[in-house]
């Protein structure tokens, strides 16, 4: 077989995806946009664990963040405006992705998959003891933001449609953006880093501030899909900073093959229609209500059989 | 804050500092010696509690030789275990264990709901630690409390005994600091593994099964647990025991304590004090020494 060109196949997925509206039931509707998001995450954390080739345990802290921003500063206005919304919801993630990279990236291998996990669970705590988002209650995200210009409604993101489409601009535009970053002097700074960081720094590179910047760019995107997550739900809470959310986000990039951005979208279909699958009646049957034992089955196999995930299936070697 | 409540927060300080050394001291040898992540160690704290509430009725007073029993269950357990799904880890990376052991917490939550339900059960203490010490006027403090502290520095020092003074301990020792030196000695090091983990999911269930009159048996009690023995790991140094006793002691100290003056947040102080000690020692308080 002769190889396709890279830009081909997410090209293709994406043309499919935009079409998908036309056919799709409310539920499908809803687990596709679902889908979407959960890929934007992935993806972000692809960029850390999958290129840099450092293993964050703790990402749900960022993409949480990013959800509570766009819950708590939507309130501010009767009908804010993305203009605002959506840069604000980027930045407060990238701070904290800021801060907690510049002290956790002191650490390294199994130190730094904890102490991610201890910064997430920081934050976790800070929303789920205090009254400041609403407590172990969570949030409603009442006010939808909008995109105006003038007086002309360019996009309105309590409508289905219009938001479908946002959300799968947002995913084209990650994608898009780690490509590119992927290929550039950036990138591949960041898998040199990855392979061998003593080298690396032999060679004159600070590996810190790559990885520090690699760091942000994920905790930036993860708060994305956080926001999405936000507009989509109307609703937010504790447990989307919680290491549960973590694991199964790492889990998708693994489940779709670590070191490729195509692996982190199919991670989370898979792990999305998995899911889905493991807790419908109609296919499981009583198995149905137990879906975290069946799922922990599936993923203890996946270990032992597939280490490379599931785009390794038809490669060779 | 008077004097006896103080002294009685110190107290308190020390008996939770002390149970968490019981989970993290198992953590901590599987880190260093297998070099396994293992997330489903809370799981181990849990089985523990949950095994305390089954078997407890069948042993009556003799909660003592219930202990000893209960630890046997989990060390077979563990043996089990090890033999079953965690030796194929070994070989793999670090986050394809995170993935298994995640994956394992899921199945051990989903099994425990199946055999015990979602209910919060108690366990009673034996009627010889039922009662409590008078502290002044005011205050008073549980008895069983103190006897599990005791415990826990019983276990404690048959802990330091066997790592520093025994053949095993030294293989162990040997076994943190290089392994494949070890392996190169002619150490049956995969036996030394399972002995190893064996002896980490006791632990981590004798800590279960201590606790489990004080805090009563309830659905993902592990995974809290599990969440502040990682954080006394990385205080202390991963592969320290001696490291992971200190760390237990300080965020027993910081959390109790926190609950004292800032109630609202003190679920953080602990990870603030991790941030702290690692820009201060970003390999833990005792850097293992190579």
């Amino acid at each position: 077989m002769s190889r396709l060109p890279d830009w081909l196949l997410p090209t293709v997925a994406a043309v499919a995806l935009a079409a998908l509206p036309a056919v799709l039931t409310p539920y499908l509707h809803d687990l596709v946009v679902k889908i979407v998001i959960l890929a934007i995450f992935a993806l972000s954390l692809e960029l850390l664990a999958g290129t840099t080739g450092l293993v964050s345990f703790g990402h749900a802290a960022f993409y949480g963040l990013g959800a509570y921003t766009a819950a708590l500063t939507a309130a501010w206005s009767d009908s804010p405006s993305l203009l605002w919304l959506l840069p604000l919801s980027i930045a407060v993630p990238a701070l904290y992705a800021l801060f907690v990279g510049a002290l956790s990236l002191r650490t390294k291998g199994v130190y730094f998959i904890m102490v991610t996990l201890a910064f997430a669970q920081m934050a976790y705590f800070v929303f789920h003891d205090t009254k400041f988002g609403g407590g172990s209650d969570g949030v409603y995200l009442t006010n939808k933001p909008t995109l105006k210009v003038g007086s002309t409604m360019l996009l309105d993101t309590d409508q289905r449609l219009p938001f479908y489409y946002f959300t799968l601009g947002a995913l084209v535009f990650t994608y898009a953006l780690l490509a590119l970053l992927k290929r550039s002097r950036f990138g591949h700074a960041l898998a040199g880093i990855r392979v061998n960081e003593q080298r690396m720094r032999a060679a004159g590179f600070r590996s810190y501030g790559y990885k520090l910047a690699a760091f942000v760019i994920a905790g930036a995107l993860a708060g994305l899909a956080g926001f999405l997550l936000a507009l989509k739900d109307g609703f937010v809470n504790p447990e989307l900073l919680s290491w549960h959310e973590s694991g199964a986000v790492l889990l998708m990039i693994i489940l779709g093959g670590l070191g490729h951005l195509r692996g982190a979208v199919i991670g989370a279909i898979a792990f999305v229609l998995l899911k889905e699958a493991l807790s419908t009646q109609g296919l499981v049957g009583p198995l149905a209500e137990h879906w975290q034992l069946t799922l922990g089955a599936t993923i203890i196999a996946f270990v032992a059989l597939l280490p490379r995930g599931l785009i390794g299936i038809g490669s060779k070697g | 804050m008077d004097l006896a409540t103080f002294l009685v927060q110190c107290l308190n300080a020390v008996q939770y500092g002390l149970l968490l050394f019981l989970v993290a001291s198992g953590l901590t040898l599987i880190f260093g010696i297998m070099g396994v992540i293992n997330l489903a160690h809370g799981s181990f704290y849990m089985v523990g509690a949950y095994l305390a509430f089954a078997i407890a009725p069948l042993f009556g007073q003799n909660f003592l030789l219930m202990l000893v029993v209960g630890v046997l269950l989990a060390a077979a357990f563990g043996y089990a275990l090890e033999w079953a799904f965690y030796s194929y880890l070994y070989q793999r990376e670090h986050l394809q264990q995170v993935l298994m052991t995640y994956a394992l917490i899921l199945v051990f939550e989903e099994l425990r709901s199946l055999l015990v339900g979602n209910d919060v059960h108690g366990v009673a203490a034996p009627q010889w630690l039922a009662g409590s010490i008078e502290l002044g006027a005011l205050m008073s403090y549980p008895v069983y409390r103190l006897f599990a502290s005791a415990a826990c520095i019983v276990v404690a020092l048959a802990l330091y005994y066997v790592v520093n003074r025994t053949r095993l301990g030294m293989m162990i020792r040997a076994g943190a600091s290089n392994r494949d030196m070890v392996r190169g000695l002619g150490i049956d090091i995969r036996r030394l593994y399972r002995i190893v983990f064996a002896a980490g999911v006791a632990l981590a269930a004798l800590a279960g099964m201590i606790a489990a009159p004080m805090s009563s048996v309830y659905p993902g009690m592990g995974n809290h647990v599990l969440i502040i023995c990682f954080v006394v790991v990385v205080i202390g140094g991963i592969g320290s025991i001696t490291g992971a006793l200190i760390a237990s002691l300080l965020v027993g100290a910081v959390d109790t304590f926190g609950k004292v003056f800032f109630a609202e947040l003190s679920g953080i102080g602990v990870y603030v004090l991790m941030a702290i000690i690692l820009v201060w020692r970003p390999e833990g308080l005792m850097k293992r020494s190579y």
